[in-house]
């Protein structure tokens, strides 16, 4: 097993490289510099300005430059915001886009997990079509059409929640993000779960453990559920990585100081070493709960075996 | 070869009257209520956003400053209160004073005064408010310093209010919901074309094309999705109909996969190696047993491309990054919606409404279609 997970981490090495490649040249390759945009910046200032983060220099050496300090772990300065390094920014925004999304993967996994499961043991009957419809709406509802109203209903009209801002962590300030990044996940979790039950109360095991005359809690819940319980596995990876590393829309609705919102902001400001940093950790994010999921599968299902 | 077996005889194809692979489908289609209102509500929905602009009164990009921010409502505008307002307003950039004013049936009188000679061309600022019309000056003191002028109220309607320049919000919403389905139907097509042709390919070359392909792929796929759409956007700029070529061209990837896969199995099925066997050319393979089979899952993949396309265009419009004012689609609309949720909550509702409602149709019609394609359900 730990050799397993060293040999996966070894092979994270060339797609992180590839990775990082691919988006250095794509965003050197795009029209328009870091600083194009400010106005009234004389040709001499901002001559001096590329010199100084070295700018001026043929591209394979501003890239082997970058190689070089992303392996000492310096992601470099930001463009657009000068008093900051990335490092420096991600420490700050990082930890907050991570307790939220961290909160509403839990939320949504154990929902969601709940919910499907009422449906699979109501198959065709009322709470199976109550579910589907919580789902189908879940899924369907953008975010940005959930986020406004949460703010509209709770916030302005019942006067429950802050409208908006991180308010130093405050529980209230954090509910209304942490609903919408859950909500979709959730109706996501609720319909692998009900579909995977179902197929799974339907197997033998199952059919044995009934007629030893198991009691319907356990057999749900030690037998059947473990069964089903590996699509969620499989999509909870890819998706503690996209809700870790913060989301541009909750972020901008309800202004949370978090990571999410640098990714467009940078992009659109060719703030090339903010940008590279983004997808640098929405990469290692990635990778890593994709490894956290292969060896989930291990402890889940025993018939899984690395070696 | 010679045809093994023998054509029905005429007699027997009356009898039993067949139904095709698609006739079934559709049949199942036809029986699974929530996919057929979808699809009603879908034609309805294209074809009120397509004509719709065409019957409300107002365009969409007129400003009405009179209006700026004003409720919903079946009743017409200016109401019985506002109207002093509004006169006020006009008179004012007269520079002059209301001496009296009063109203009969819809017209309204005023007399004005100035110490100075009431100018016969201060009626231009009354044409000009949204609320009257038809101005016209009907008695001059003979000083000159006294006029009486009247005109009448235009009643107009606003039946989702109007937004924060005064701009009618139901033909905004259905020009809107015009420029967001065509977006979709666009983009979803593209995407389908590059991915079953990009899929097919990998998938009947096979072998290290097909590695080297799906693995390009995969590459693809690790790239953060946002990422890329910014990039495509920063590439082609704001205009809006190569940019969703563009995105298009981004949402191929799970299509390919699809298709590919669904190559590479149906090439591994019996009736093809039997095709095969009997000597049926690669083409006649080709037409006769993949494309019939592939269809099904392209099919209920692009009814769900489609609003995923939809979502994706109000996602960018609603970052500021998708179609541009003075145009309009249901992302932008939803995003000064969210913007103004304080004080014109209708600015959200409606085009959200709109949006969602759309989705849903689009969604039920996916799953209705997968339900009466996949043959695994019979």
């Amino acid at each position: 097993m730990l050799l397993y997970v060293l040999r996966r981490l070894l092979t994270a090495i060339p797609t992180l490289f590839v990775i990082v490649t691919l988006a250095f040249f794509l965003m050197r390759v795009a029209p328009g510099g870091p600083f194009n945009q400010e106005r009234g910046l004389s040709p001499e200032i901002r001559a001096n300005l590329e010199a100084q983060f070295g700018l001026g220099d043929p591209l394979w050496l501003q890239y082997v430059n970058y190689l070089n300090n992303l392996l000492h772990g310096n992601f470099g300065p930001s463009y657009n915001l000068p008093d900051f390094t990335v490092t420096e920014l991600f420490a700050a925004g990082l930890p907050i886009s991570a307790q939220l999304g961290a909160s509403a993967l839990i939320l949504a996994l154990l929902l969601g997990s709940m919910l499907g499961i009422i449906a699979a043991l109501n198959q065709n009957k009322v709470g199976d079509y109550t579910v589907i419809a919580i789902a189908t709406a879940g899924s369907t509802i953008p975010t940005f059409v959930i986020a406004p109203v949460i703010q509209l209903v709770f916030g302005l009209t019942w006067h429950l929640l802050p409208i908006g801002g991180w308010g130093d962590g405050a529980l209230l300030n954090k509910i209304g993000p942490i609903l919408t990044l859950a909500l979709p996940q959730m109706a996501i979790v609720a319909r692998l779960m009900r579909g995977s039950m179902i197929e799974s109360l339907r197997s033998h095991h199952i059919r044995t453990a009934r007629a030893m005359g198991l009691s319907d809690w356990s057999v749900v819940v030690k037998h059947a559920l473990r069964g089903a319980v590996l699509p969620i596995v499989s999509f909870a990876g890819p998706a503690a990585a996209a809700l870790l590393t913060g989301s541009v829309i909750v972020e901008t609705i309800f202004s949370i100081p978090g990571v999410g919102r640098y990714f467009v902001e940078a992009a659109l400001n060719r703030d090339y070493t903010l940008v590279m940093g983004t997808v640098v950790v929405i990469a290692i994010f990635t990778i890593l709960f994709n490894l956290i999921v292969d060896i989930m599968y291990a402890v889940v299902d025993p018939r899984v075996r690395y070696d | 070869m010679t045809d093994v077996t023998a054509a029905p005889t005429p007699a027997a194809a009356k009898a039993v009257v067949g139904r095709s692979l698609w006739g079934d489908a559709w049949a199942r289609l036809k029986a699974n209520k929530a996919a057929m209102i979808s699809l009603y509500y879908l034609v309805f929905m294209a074809v009120i956003c397509v004509v719709g602009p065409y019957f409300v009164p107002h365009l969409y990009t007129t400003i009405y400053p009179d209006y700026v921010r004003t409720a919903p409502s079946f009743s017409p505008y200016p109401r019985a209160e506002t109207i002093e307002t509004s006169l006020g307003d006009a008179v004012k950039r007269m520079r002059v004073d209301i001496k009296e004013w009063h109203q009969e049936g819809d017209r309204v009188f005023v007399t004005v005064t100035s110490s100075k000679k009431v100018d016969e061309r201060n009626v231009r600022y009354l044409e000009r408010s949204d609320a009257f019309d038809n101005v016209t000056i009907d008695s001059t003191s003979p000083d000159g310093l006294e006029m009486v002028m009247s005109a009448s109220v235009k009643q107009q309607y606003f039946l989702f209010g109007t937004d924060n320049v005064g701009r009618d919000l139901l033909s905004r919403t259905l020009m809107a919901g015009r420029i967001s389905l065509a977006i979709g139907l666009l983009a979803g097509i593209v995407a389908v074309v590059i991915g079953v042709i990009y899929g097919a390919t990998a998938g009947f070359i096979g072998g290290k094309t097909d590695e080297i392909m799906m693995r390009i792929v995969d590459v693809l796929y690790s790239l953060p999705f946002i990422f890329f759409v910014i990039m495509l956007v920063v590439f082609f700029g704001r205009n809006f109909i190569l940019m969703f070529l563009a995105v298009g061209a981004v949402l191929w990837l799970d299509m390919a996969r699809i298709v590919r896969g669904q190559a590479l199995s149906i090439r591994r099925q019996e009736y093809v190696q039997a095709a095969e066997a009997m000597g049926v050319s690669t083409r006649g393979i080709v037409r006769r047993h993949v494309i019939p089979n592939l269809l099904g899952p392209v099919v209920i993949y692009m009814t769900l491309l489609v609003p995923q396309v939809i979502l994706l265009e109000s996602f960018l419009s609603f970052l500021g990054l998708g179609v541009q004012e003075p145009m309009t689609s249901w992302g932008v609309l939803i995003s000064a919606g969210a913007k103004n949720i304080g004080t014109a909550n209708w600015l959200l509702l409606f085009p959200a409404f709109f949006l969602v409602s759309t989705l849903f149709a689009l969604n039920f019609i996916g799953d209705g279609l997968r339900d009466a394609l996949d043959p695994k359900d019979r």
